[in-house]
């Protein structure tokens, strides 16, 4: 059975229909790269998985619990899917460590001391141990996108939702984000991520998504669509995303 | 009765209305001259000069209009002059809006971006052709809201010289109150009054301020 | 200038100035906590509280600063009671600036929440943290952070306008200074000093907010 069903979604944000009826489904364990234009509708999609946005139609559930009916309340959904931004999003009056303890601290009612080791432990997974006392501001954008993952993965989600995570970033700090994100994938945990880097998402995914004007328009194990893909749009997409 | 009384009172305090407009006006002409007198010492880069107006702002900011007042109301008098409550005010009002403009305007001056001086400099004008020509038009435009808003404080300010005796808004209310025992009513009615002439200028800054920041 | 000053005329009265000074200080204490807890709880209304919330706390962010703070002093202390409330001139004051510090403070703090990037508030939410948490965690501290040099400066100016309060006979400084100068007849004395009293309370208060924001946020310099 599917970690994450995507049935059938649709969202329009006023006249525009950004999403026309997407269904993906998600095995635990898996590694799903979505690629796509900018427009396709990808990080809709992404945010539609948390809550961060409503859809108007279909149906889209986590380990069971429907999102949609999940709305009044979406922090039990949420305590199983992490979040992981472009922008970071680290809170910029709370240190490294700090920003890892709070959501254990204040929604699951640890201890300080627990929350002190999972944040210890979370900071030395992405290997940022030595940081624990810095602000945002004084790490590299490569370690607060290493940071806010620790953060996500404090809460012990069971899929990790990861959007656009290396777009901000200069490209000499693009890898250590990416090389966290590929151990992630040997451990087993589910990723969903929204990404232009095509080689990543050969290598590591597991599964491929490619998105186009709102749609599904084709999808697959990587290595075999980009070695063979099946329509001109994707193609393209290839094309002009290796160059 | 009841109809009458409230009449009696909305038109006595509109009479004395116009007493606090004449002296908020008054003040923040003369408060604004002084401050700008005070703006070119303040940003002089005369060492002297500039610590003596940084002073002269400390004072009238940290302490309350309230004691400028009395200083001002007893102060004066001891150089055996008559003090009017109406002198009295207008004096301290004038000191006490020449303090916050001349900050303010130093804030604007202050945002004009350095460039600006060197590239006057490079012209080689003088200090006071460079603050005249290049500085104070620009730093005139993002003054204005600021300065609206101030104006506000002004006219709340005025409030303060009825407990000197000047008959205000204010000091109509208390007069009236004594005389009617309906305070409720009477400082409903001041603070209404007030409020109608206050709204209009705040409601201006911040439509000013909004209009400065798109146009920037 | 004919006119010699006296200050040793108000040296017998250094105790009631004490007292006064006292006053004030807990007034202002007092009413700066009461104060930013009503402008915190104003912001969060206007920022998330329905619409009739927003509409509701703007009408009374709008009366209090476009009314003199005397009218409000006097309307709370003379004209509640003819409404059925009664309160005594400490109660009445501390109210009154309570409720104009409220305002002012509703309006600074909103500015701040404003100021806090949505993709804070969006990763606290997907932290399964509820809105509550958010605010709190999240948005408030950082608010109140970007607004602590203007919410400070507020309080230095509710604390020098807390000088109306003598006229409803609340003991505060001003009122030690009414009381003596109409005994010493050395009313310009009396009110310089008490008006240099002002100024030192002014620069302590201003520096102790300082040392407290940097007890509290103490976060590098952003």
């Amino acid at each position: 059975m599917s970690l994450v069903s995507i049935q059938n979604v649709r969202k329009s944000f006023g006249e525009v229909e950004v999403l026309k009826g997407v269904s993906v489904e998600i095995a635990r364990g898996a590694v799903v790269a979505i690629i796509g234009k900018s427009g396709s509708g990808k990080s809709t999609l992404l945010r539609c998985i948390n809550g961060l946005e409503t859809y108007d139609a279909g149906g889209i559930s986590v380990d069971g619990i429907d999102v949609a009916a999940a709305r009044a309340d979406l922090r039990d959904l949420r305590r199983n899917v992490g979040m992981v931004f472009q922008q970071f999003n680290l809170f910029p009056h709370l240190t490294a460590a700090e920003n890892v303890m709070l959501a254990p601290r204040v929604v699951n009612r640890e201890s300080e001391i627990r929350a002190k080791e999972l944040a210890r432990e979370m900071l030395a997974k992405v290997g940022l141990a030595d940081k624990a006392g810095n602000y945002p501001s004084q790490l590299s954008g490569g370690q607060q996108q290493r940071v806010a993952i620790a953060r996500a993965l404090a809460m012990r989600p069971n899929v990790l939702l990861c959007d656009e995570i290396t777009s901000a970033l200069d490209p000499e700090l693009v890898n250590e984000v990416l090389r966290v994100i590929e151990a992630l994938a040997k451990d087993g945990m589910t990723l969903i991520l929204v990404t232009h880097e095509m080689r990543f998402a050969r290598d590591v995914g597991t599964k491929l998504v490619f998105m186009h004007q709102g749609k599904v328009h084709e999808e697959g194990p990587p290595k075999q669509l980009f070695a063979g893909p099946t329509t001109p749009e994707l193609v393209q997409f290839i094309g002009a995303s290796l160059h | 009765m009841s109809d009458f009384s409230f009449w009696v009172i909305l038109s006595n305090l509109l009479l004395a209305t116009r007493w606090t407009i004449a002296l908020s006006l008054v003040a923040f002409a003369s408060g604004g001259l002084v401050g700008l007198a005070l703006l070119f010492a303040r940003v002089s880069r005369i060492g002297w000069l500039e610590w003596t107006t940084k002073a002269y702002v400390e004072f009238f900011q940290g302490t309350p209009l309230l004691m400028q007042l009395f200083l001002f109301f007893f102060g004066v008098a001891l150089f055996g002059i008559e003090v009017s409550p109406w002198l009295a005010a207008w004096l301290a009002l004038t000191f006490w809006t020449s303090a916050f403009l001349t900050e303010i305007w130093r804030g604007c001056v202050e945002a004009i971006p350095k460039g600006q001086w060197e590239a006057a400099d490079t012209l080689a004008m003088s200090y006071m052709q460079q603050m005249w020509h290049v500085i104070l038009p620009q730093a005139f435009r993002i003054a204005i809201p600021p300065t609206v808003g101030f104006s506000v404080q002004v006219v709340k300010g005025t409030a303060l010289a009825s407990i000197i005796g000047f008959v205000d808004l204010t000091k109509a209310g208390t007069m009236l109150n004594n005389a009617t025992f309906r305070p409720f009513l009477v400082y409903s009615l001041v603070a209404l009054i007030y409020f109608a002439l206050c709204f209009p200028l705040s409601w201006f800054a911040h439509r000013l301020e909004r209009t400065f920041n798109v146009a920037r | 200038m004919t006119y010699k000053l006296h200050f040793a005329d108000l040296l017998p009265y250094w105790d009631l100035l004490l007292k006064g000074l006292v006053f004030t200080i807990l007034l202002t204490i007092v009413s700066t906590v009461a104060g930013t807890a009503l402008g915190t709880l104003g912001a969060s209304a206007r920022t998330f509280g329905p619409r009739w919330l927003d509409r509701l706390t703007g009408a009374y962010v709008e009366v209090i600063r476009n009314t003199p703070f005397i009218v409000q002093l006097f309307f709370i202390f003379f004209g509640l009671p003819a409404a059925g409330i009664k309160l005594n001139e400490t109660t009445a004051a501390v109210l009154a600036m309570t409720v104009n510090l409220g305002a002012y403070s509703t309006e600074i703090i909103r500015a701040g929440i404003q100021a806090v990037p949505k993709g804070h508030i969006e990763a606290g939410a997907s932290l399964a943290m509820s809105r509550l948490q958010v605010l709190r965690h999240v948005v408030l501290k950082q608010a109140f952070e970007k607004i602590y040099p203007a919410l400070s400066s507020q309080i230095v100016i509710v604390m020098l306008g807390s000088a109306v309060v003598s006229q409803i006979s609340a003991e505060d400084l001003t009122y030690a200074a009414n009381f003596i100068q109409s005994r010493n007849f050395r009313a310009f004395e009396v009110y310089l000093v008490v008006a240099g009293l002002y100024l030192l309370l002014a620069i302590v208060t201003r520096a102790a907010l300082r040392g407290i924001g940097r007890l509290v946020f103490r976060g590098p310099g952003r």
